[in-house]
C-alpha cells in the first residue's frame, strides 16, 4: 500500500468516526420562506435612509463641536479683547 | 436577461426572483457549517442583504450562486468565532437521524468536544470535508482559497483531531 493510499484510508476512517458522532446534515430543507425577512430588512433600511435624508444637515454635527462653539462664543462675550487672538489662531 | 443581469443594471424588482432561486441552497450550505437552523437562517438573510447592497458593483455576467456561497461561508466562520463552542453547537438537529456507529454517549461527546476545540477556520473545513463529504474543490471555491490551502487545513485539522481524540481515549 502506498503512503497516499494509507493517508486516504486513515482520513476515511477518521471521517467515519467523526460522522458516527456528528451526523451529516446533507441536503437540509428550509423550514420556511425567508423572503419576508429580507424584505423587512430592505424596507427598514429604506425607511432609515429616507428619515436621514429628511433630517436637517446641522443635526449631523457632533455634540462636541457645538459645545466648543458655545465655549468660544461665551469667551468672546466675556473677554472681547481676546477676539483678535482667537481669530489669529483660527 | 436573467434575474442577476436585471438586478445588476438597477432593476430592484429582480432581487426577489434571485432570492427565491438561491435561498434554499445558501441556507443548506450555511447549516452544514453552523449546524444551527436559526443561525443559518439569520446568516442566509445577511448574505442576501450583502448582495442587495452590492447591487451597483455586481458583475451581471458573474456567478451569483458562487458569490453568495463565498459570502455565506465567511459569515458562517465569523459566526463560529462569535459563538462559544459548546455541545449544542454541534448537536444534530432533531430531524436528522442519529447514526449508530459509535454507540456510547461518552464517545460521541468526546468526538464533538474535539471538533469544538478546532479553530473556526479549521472546524468549517473539517465539517464540510470530513462530515459532509464535500469535495475539496467546492470547499476551496466557497472559501476563496486554493485547493492546496484546503488540503493543508484538512491536514492540520486531522492532526489536531487525532491528538484530541487520543487524549480522550478515542482511537479513530
Amino acid at each position: 500500500m502506498t503512503d497516499r493510499n494509507k493517508r486516504d484510508e486513515d482520513l476515511e476512517r477518521l471521517g467515519e468516526t467523526l460522522r458516527s458522532a456528528i451526523p451529516p446534515i446533507g441536503e437540509a430543507e428550509l423550514r420556511h420562506d425567508l423572503s419576508s425577512r429580507i424584505l423587512q430588512r430592505i424596507e427598514g433600511t429604506s425607511r432609515d435612509l429616507a428619515h436621514w435624508r429628511r433630517r436637517p444637515s446641522f443635526v449631523g454635527v457632533p455634540w462636541i463641536d457645538w459645545a466648543l462653539m458655545g465655549v468660544a462664543v461665551v469667551v468672546m462675550l466675556l473677554f472681547p479683547a481676546l477676539i483678535p487672538a482667537l481669530l489669529y489662531h483660527l | 436577461m436573467n434575474a442577476l443581469e436585471r438586478f445588476a443594471v438597477g432593476d430592484v424588482e429582480a432581487f426577489e426572483p434571485l432570492f427565491r432561486q438561491h435561498q434554499a441552497e445558501v441556507y443548506g450550505w450555511v447549516l452544514r457549517i453552523v449546524r444551527d437552523p436559526a443561525a443559518a437562517e439569520d446568516l442566509t438573510v445577511e448574505a442576501f442583504w450583502r448582495l442587495y447592497q452590492k447591487q451597483a458593483s455586481l458583475d451581471p455576467k458573474g456567478n451569483c450562486a458562487a458569490w453568495l456561497r463565498r459570502v455565506a461561508t465567511n459569515l458562517a466562520i465569523d459566526h463560529l468565532r462569535r459563538v462559544r463552542p459548546t455541545e449544542p453547537l454541534l448537536a444534530e438537529p432533531a430531524d436528522v437521524q442519529r447514526a449508530d456507529g459509535v454507540g456510547q454517549q461518552e464517545t460521541r461527546f468526546a468526538i464533538r468536544a474535539a471538533m469544538n476545540e478546532l479553530s473556526p477556520k479549521l472546524r468549517a473545513v473539517a465539517l464540510l470535508v470530513l462530515i459532509e463529504e464535500e469535495s475539496y474543490t467546492s470547499v476551496a471555491e466557497s472559501l476563496g482559497i486554493s485547493l492546496g490551502a484546503v488540503k493543508l487545513r484538512i491536514f492540520r485539522a486531522t492532526r489536531i483531531l487525532r491528538k484530541k481524540l487520543e487524549q480522550r481515549g478515542v482511537r479513530p
